[in-house]
Parts: structure tokens; C-alpha cells; sequence
């Protein structure tokens, strides 16, 4: 079996893996990392979302191989409850979900937009956020968080 | 002005009279802890943050000493089902008054030990405290107290003018575990020596699985069971990788029977009429002094099957020990999952404990039950170890039940003047309840599949005095003089229905509130005028109005804009609320703004009430522009989010809230109120833009075309 090296929130990780499997089932299965939920194995509804690089990419049809090399970061590496990453506040701070499972790939979206327009408009937010689907109808506390977020990280 | 929740003959709110012992609610433990442990569960409608504010608030201790359990038939209250937006004024009561009853407790042991009479002491965050400083408190005496015993109705809870929490908006208490990824949903539960499953189900409908060849399936590493009897098949293995693998390989080597035909999709208002069917007159109203028509109007309103879809697939995790099972679930109700598997287990509901565990989003009967009897199915193979199944996408939007598709027909007759002299509403739909636990026979899809099946289940409809199913809201809430609702229940079910968010008030309110839009048109008359007219209940009228002034009623015309109003009071006797909506308009619908209010009584956590009515307020945009269940004469056609399209944040409308805070009046729940007026609010902006009346739902492209040939 192939090893294949990546960085799992900033830790050198080797997996001994068929390199087409998809990366969500390695990281939900012998990595044990949950953060990136399964929603329909097809891309289509985001809440796989980690980010490669800074780049936010639905993990289920993601195979091992493309990562190799890579920073690979899931929920779980943006912030904790100790440090907690300025758009994780501002979910919070918002109230922005109700059943929360789409609410890691939407965090992925979301920060991988930061890092590509600080400042975005709230339509600039929809956009980034349109290929996550969200069942609730959480939407606009989400975008309210989103911009919160990059007005705290503006002011430093 | 009170109005109580029905309350037992000794006085106890029904959920406490129902499962008496104090214990069974609430715990103090030495270290500075209330355990609260109500029967309703979490389904990401803040619930259980409502209820520990409630706890908190009673007892008069900080939030952050109250923890919550998550319901289990091992020590649980029963409390049924969390569905119907019940939960608050079922629950919420209850716990109440068994906090206030707890801490009557507290006080008179504590004014035992401090030799100070109970009414001299005083509690601030579970610190009893009495004159010349003597204190102790319920850590102190949690070893002491007793709370093994009944309530009794003696202890009244505080009046409202003493909560602090109850009504100011609180954090969920379930949100940083979210955002912080700390496992909470089922899905991401890792039990010691865990399995997992997959199920093959059958790509048209519901076909009898003839031949199977497993060679293939066990060819791959890591499978360590299959498990077949009848049609139900699965897989067992060491990882969810694996045992994908293997269904693919099952699928192979399955063959089916024909598929039983399915109705046709572009004709259901036929289908539904056609079907032998069980017609039940719901009310009647005859006018004391009968006024002379001049006209008689009717109109057929329509909407498809509904899908839940639920973001993520259900799951579940079943471990047999000899002959006891243990079950986590995401169902609404844990009681009720544990007597529809003893049935199809035959075994005594001792041997099997089922317990709550977080999925995500659920809006009513969806695979919740259905996967929790397939993980107990394919347990069973391989004694002694866990094992988690998790159903595909696909089986998520075609085997799960679905909202039942309803074809509403009124009449109205008119006087010279264009006002309502009799009205007549008329509902056929399949029924809105299929749920476990309240028949004879089981209500989960694997019992369907069994070599020796139990018959699948035709759904039936609440009655009316529970909010009816069906003719959930078919009754008008406006003082017409006359008319008479009827329900035509479906005795055939050639589509899997069953309780989806509202039942039947969303096709019934939408069907009402566009009729009526219709005819206060016809009088030349303004919409909320109209309605504001014909209503008595203040309450009903003060969300109308506050709707209607927050949104500038009626805002200054603009070609390709319109606006519309819809308004249900939901079930008849829960929450009031009133939607106002802007859409825009030419080929496509877009939906711009909604503007809400809504008046639940006592708002418990008001930022949590406001949530809701927003989520299901945008819920039902997505319903209402985009939703409905596909198939042809074999199979469900809508099985990924490709075919199944749902709202996304580019087409999400602006939402503003107001919600009337009603201290003084009991809760009532939140999550289902918004959808009818919504969707009616909708309809009815469209006609406002564009001169169309779109009588079927979704409201898409092709809708509009086939009204302007109407028109024609």
C-alpha cells in the first residue's frame, strides 16, 4: 500500500492508503478526524468542506493522491474553544445555526473567503457560501457571522 | 389572562401527571450540579436550551450548573414524540413545575437543618441562605433530599414577574460544541470495537428482492457479516470504506421484481381525486341568518410531495448482548422507536433501550426510525459489537417518507357585495402520520422488506382536537358565516408519506390565504384590510398589523416588484404569524424580503423563537420556489441534490423578525408557524407582480407559463 504524505492541521501526517480513496474516508475513517461531515458523496452539498491549501474543497470527491504534499485543514485545525478562530466567535456571537451539520464546511467556506477578500461585501458572502447548502434556513445569521468575523479581523 | 396548557384532574401538567416521580426530571449532585433529563430531545431547535432556562430560572441557580441529558428509555420521562412544536409547552410545564416542586423540597429540609422557617430562607444559584448569615445549599443536601417521589400539584411555580432567565434571549448551549467540532452528532460517535453497515434497498419501488449472488461482497477485505432475510439485505464490516465497496458488489448480484407503478408526477390533483379515499366531514358551520348569494367562485390549490433532506443521511448505532439490544438514535421519539422494534424483534420493550443522540436537522418523520431497525437488523449478525449504519444520499430523498402531496379544492359563495356567505373547503392527500410506536404493526421500512413482512402502513391523520393532519388548518380562522371543511384520506399509498413540518396547514394556509387574496381583490378591497376585518382575535390582528408596519404596508408600487400577505394562526391554536413578502419577477420568481411577526405567548428564549420563525420562514421559500418530489411510473427520480434542488444563499430573501413577547401567556412552539403564511405571502406577491395566480406549487418558470395560457 502507497504512503502518502500530507500536513493535517499543521502536523505531518503519513497515510498508508489506496491513494484513489476519497480523502473525507480517510479522515472520518483511520485518521479519526470527524470534523468534515458526510452529506451526499457527490460534492454537491459542502459539508465535506476542509481547505487545501487556502482553498475550500468538498473532501468526498477529493481523492488522497491530490493532497499529497499539501496543508490540509478541517474544522478542527481553525480554532479551538481555548483559541478560537475569529469566525467561530462570530457563530457563536450570532446564534448563526440551528442543527449546526453543514456549519463545519460552511466555517471552511468561509475562512478560505477571508483569506481571499478580507473585507467582503455580504453578496461577496453569499456567493463564497453558495455551494454550501444549509437545511435550516440558518442563511443570513450566517452571513451576518461572516462579515462580523472579518470586521474583527479588520480592526486587528 | 392565563391560558393554561391542558393540565390532568390533580392539577399536574399532563407530560409530569404522565411520569410523576421528581427523579425521573431532575438530580442534585454534591459537586454543584443539576442534572435536568427531559423525554424531548434536541433536533437543532434549541430545545434543550430552552428548558434549561426553565430549569435554571425555577430552581434559581446560574444556567451553567444545569446539564442536560439526552433522552433515554433507560431513565427518561416518557414524554412521546418531540414533534408538532409541542415540546415547549409540553415539556417546558412540566419541568417547571417540577423544578418549583424540587425546590419546595430544598427549602423545607434546608429550614430543618438551619432551624430557620422556609419562608424566612432565600436561594441565589442553589445557595440557601436565611437570617444571620446561616446558609447551606442543594449540593450540600443533595445526599439528604429525596426526590424518589411523586409530585404533587401542591407547589405552584413562580409568577412570571420572578424569572429572570425565562424571556431573555440565552445562548444555545449546544453551538460551541458545533463550531468547535467537539462530537455531539451520531454521526461522529466512535464506539470501542465498532462495525459498520450499509443496506440495499431497491431502486424502483418497492421491489421484492428475487436472487442474490454474495460472492462478490465477500470477496472484499474487511467485510465480516452479510445479513439477509426476505428482501432486507445488508453488509457488515471493519470500515465505512469497505462495506461501500461491498453494497456496490451486492447491487451487482441483486435481482429485483417489477416495480409497483408509481402515479403520474404532472398529474396529481387526478391521481389524489381518483383514489378510493375515506371522506370525513371536519366542521360545519351553519349562519344563524342565511344571506342571499349572488355568485359562487371555486379554486384548485395544489402542492407535490415534499422531501425532507435533510443534510445529513440517517444513522444509527445498534450492539446486541445476548438477547438485549442497545440502540442510539436521532429519532423524535425514543419510547415510541422502542415499541416498534420490539414488535418486529418480538421481544418484551425491557430488552431493548434506546437512547437520543444528536443528528442533524429534522423537520418531522424522516429515515431517523427506518436506520435505527436496519443497525439492530445487522447487529444482530455479529453479537456483541457495535455497528453504525448510515444510509446513502440517495436512499436519504427516495426511501425516506415523505410530506404528503395535497389537492385542495374551495368554494366560496358570494354575496352581491363580494363578502363570503358560505365557504367550502375540501382537502384529498394521502395521511400526514405514519410514525412508529401508536399501532399494532410496526411503521419502519426494514419490517416492510422481512421474508415474512408485516403490511406497510397506510398513514392515517391526527385528530383534529391534536391539530388534525390532512386538515391541519383547513378550518378558517376568518369569520365567514358559513362553510364546511372535508378530508379525503387515501386508503391506497403508492408513495411512502408521513409527518412532515406543518402536516397539512402549509397546502391548507396556502390554499386559504391566496383564495382570500382572490376575493378581497375582487371587492377592489386591501388585503390586510380585508383580513383584519374578519378576524376577532386581537392576537391574530396584532400580527397582521406589526407585519404590515414593519414592512410599510402597502409599499409604493414598482413595475416588477409585488407584495404579498399570508397569515395562520398554526394548528388554530398555536402560534400566531404573519409574513410579508416582496418578490421580484419576470420569468423567474425571486423572492427579495420577508417581513414576520409572530406571537408564541411567553417567548422563552426569544432570540431561539425568532431563529426558528426565520429558519422556517426561509424553509419555506425553498418550498414554496423550488421543491417537489420526482418520479416516473417506477421510480423516485429525485435522488441527489442535483434533481432535489433546495434554497441556496444566493437566493435566500432578507428576513426580519418581530416577535411579540406575551410574558403573561403560555409558550407554544416556534418551528412550524411561518411556512404556511410564507408560502401564501408568496403566491400572492407573485399575483401582485406579475397578474398570476399560481394555484400549484413549486412556483417555477414552467408554473408561470401555465398560468399566462390560463389566462389566456
Amino acid at each position: 500500500m502507497p504512503s502518502i504524505r500530507f500536513r493535517l492541521n499543521g502536523v505531518d501526517t503519513n497515510v498508508d492508503a489506496d491513494p484513489d480513496r476519497s480523502l473525507l474516508d480517510v479522515l472520518r475513517g483511520s485518521l479519526a478526524v470527524t470534523g468534515a461531515h458526510f452529506g451526499c458523496g457527490a460534492g454537491e452539498c459542502g459539508a465535506c468542506n476542509v481547505l487545501i491549501g487556502d482553498r475550500a474543497i468538498a473532501s468526498c470527491d477529493t481523492p488522497l493522491w491530490s493532497v499529497a504534499g499539501k496543508d490540509v485543514t478541517t474544522l478542527e485545525g481553525l480554532g479551538t474553544a481555548k483559541r478560537p478562530h475569529p469566525l467561530q466567535r462570530a457563530f457563536i456571537a450570532e446564534q448563526a445555526l440551528q442543527c449546526g451539520y453543514c456549519v463545519s464546511g460552511i466555517l471552511i467556506s468561509a475562512a478560505a473567503l477571508l483569506k481571499r477578500n478580507p473585507s467582503p461585501s455580504s453578496s461577496e458572502v453569499k456567493e463564497a457560501l453558495d455551494g454550501n447548502l444549509c437545511r435550516c434556513g440558518s442563511h443570513n445569521r450566517m452571513v451576518r457571522a461572516v462579515l462580523r468575523a472579518a470586521a474583527e479581523m479588520a480592526a486587528g | 389572562m392565563n391560558q393554561q396548557a391542558p393540565s390532568s384532574a390533580a392539577g399536574l401538567p399532563v407530560n409530569l401527571a404522565a411520569n410523576p416521580k421528581l427523579s425521573s426530571w431532575l438530580k442534585f449532585s454534591a459537586d454543584g450540579e443539576v442534572t435536568v433529563s427531559p423525554g424531548k430531545v434536541e433536533i437543532g431547535q434549541g430545545i434543550v436550551t430552552a428548558l434549561a432556562q426553565i430549569a435554571a430560572d425555577e430552581l434559581d441557580v446560574e444556567i451553567s450548573r444545569v446539564r442536560m441529558v439526552r433522552a433515554s428509555t433507560a431513565m427518561s420521562p416518557n414524554e412521546g414524540v418531540t414533534s408538532g412544536s409541542l415540546s415547549i409547552q409540553q415539556s417546558g410545564r412540566a419541568l417547571r413545575h417540577a423544578c418549583a416542586e424540587a425546590r419546595h423540597i430544598f427549602l423545607t429540609a434546608a429550614s430543618d437543618r438551619l432551624g430557620v422557617a422556609a419562608d424566612a430562607l432565600s436561594i441565589q444559584d442553589g445557595t440557601i441562605s436565611g437570617p444571620g448569615n446561616v446558609t447551606t445549599s442543594y449540593w450540600e443536601l443533595a445526599d439528604d433530599v429525596v426526590l424518589d417521589r411523586d409530585a404533587t400539584a401542591a407547589v405552584m411555580p413562580k409568577p412570571v414577574a420572578q424569572r429572570t432567565l425565562a424571556g431573555r434571549s440565552t445562548q444555545r448551549l449546544d453551538i460551541p460544541d458545533k463550531v468547535f467540532s467537539c462530537p455531539r452528532f451520531i454521526h461522529d460517535q466512535v464506539l470501542p470495537g465498532m462495525l459498520h453497515g450499509r443496506v440495499m434497498r431497491p431502486d424502483t419501488a418497492r421491489a421484492k428482492l428475487l436472487e442474490l449472488k454474495e460472492d462478490g461482497a465477500r470477496a472484499i477485505a474487511g467485510v465480516v457479516a452479510i445479513a439477509r432475510d426476505g428482501s432486507f439485505t445488508g453488509v457488515v464490516g471493519e470500515t465505512e470504506h469497505c462495506v461501500e465497496a461491498a453494497l456496490k458488489a451486492l447491487q451487482k448480484g441483486a435481482t429485483w421484481s417489477q416495480a409497483e407503478t408509481l402515479p403520474d408526477e404532472n398529474d396529481l390533483a387526478s391521481f389524489l381525486k381518483a383514489e378510493p379515499s375515506e371522506p370525513v366531514v371536519i366542521d360545519e358551520r351553519a349562519a344563524s341568518m342565511p344571506r342571499v348569494k349572488s355568485r359562487t367562485i371555486a379554486r384548485q390549490y395544489s402542492r407535490p410531495y415534499l422531501a425532507h433532506a435533510s443534510i445529513a443521511p440517517s444513522c444509527a448505532i445498534a450492539q446486541w448482548d445476548a438477547d438485549k439490544v442497545r440502540v442510539w438514535t436521532h429519532s423524535q421519539g425514543v419510547y415510541l422507536l422502542r415499541a416498534d422494534l420490539a414488535l418486529v424483534l418480538k421481544l418484551p420493550i425491557e430488552n431493548i433501550t434506546v437512547e437520543h443522540m444528536e443528528g442533524a436537522g429534522c423537520y418531522g418523520h424522516n429515515a431517523a426510525d427506518d436506520v435505527a431497525l436496519d443497525a439492530v437488523l445487522l447487529a444482530r449478525a455479529v453479537p456483541g459489537r457495535p455497528v453504525r449504519v448510515q444510509w446513502s444520499r440517495q436512499d436519504e430523498m427516495t426511501q425516506a417518507p415523505f410530506g404528503a402531496a395535497m389537492v385542495i379544492e374551495i368554494e366560496a359563495d358570494l354575496d352581491a357585495a363580494g363578502e363570503v356567505v358560505d365557504w367550502r373547503h375540501s382537502v384529498w392527500s394521502n395521511g400526514h402520520a405514519a410514525r412508529p410506536g401508536r399501532a399494532a404493526q410496526p411503521a419502519l421500512l426494514a419490517a416492510f422488506e422481512l421474508e415474512k413482512p408485516f403490511p406497510r402502513m397506510i398513514s392515517s391523520n391526527p385528530p383534529q382536537a391534536n391539530g388534525g393532519g390532512a386538515d391541519r388548518n383547513a378550518i378558517p380562522l376568518y369569520d365567514f358565516p358559513a362553510w364546511r371543511i372535508a378530508s379525503h384520506r387515501l386508503l391506497t399509498m403508492p408513495v411512502r408519506t408521513s409527518a412532515l413540518r406543518t402536516l397539512g396547514a402549509h397546502g391548507n394556509v396556502f390554499a386559504i390565504e391566496s383564495f382570500l387574496d382572490e376575493i378581497a381583490a375582487g371587492r377592489n378591497e386591501d388585503p390586510v384590510a380585508f383580513r383584519l376585518r374578519h378576524l376577532r382575535d386581537e392576537r391574530a390582528r396584532d400580527v397582521i398589523r406589526s407585519a404590515a408596519t414593519r414592512a410599510g404596508w402597502k409599499p409604493e408600487r414598482r413595475p416588477g416588484v409585488g407584495h404579498g400577505i399570508g397569515f395562520a394562526r398554526y394548528k388554530n391554536t398555536g402560534a400566531y404569524c404573519a409574513a410579508i413578502a416582496e418578490v421580484e419577477g419576470d420569468q423567474d420568481i425571486r423572492v427579495m424580503k420577508l417581513t414576520l411577526a409572530a406571537d408564541v405567548g411567553e417567548a422563552i428564549n426569544p432570540d431561539g423563537v425568532a431563529n426558528q420563525i426565520e429558519g422556517g420562514a426561509i424553509q419555506a421559500v425553498s418550498w414554496a420556489l423550488k421543491e417537489r418530489v420526482r418520479f416516473d411510473q417506477q421510480r423516485i427520480t429525485s435522488a441527489s441534490w442535483s434533481d432535489y434542488p433546495i434554497l441556496r444563499f444566493s437566493e435566500v430573501p432578507d428576513v426580519e423578525v418581530e416577535v411579540i413577547q406575551r410574558s403573561d401567556l403560555d409558550p407554544v412552539g416556534a418551528g412550524e408557524a411561518a411556512h404556511g403564511p410564507v408560502t401564501a405571502a408568496i403566491a400572492n406577491a407573485v399575483f401582485d407582480c406579475l397578474g398570476l395566480r399560481i394555484r400549484n406549487l413549486p412556483i417555477t418558470r414552467d408554473s408561470l407559463i401555465a398560468a399566462m395560457e390560463l389566462n389566456k
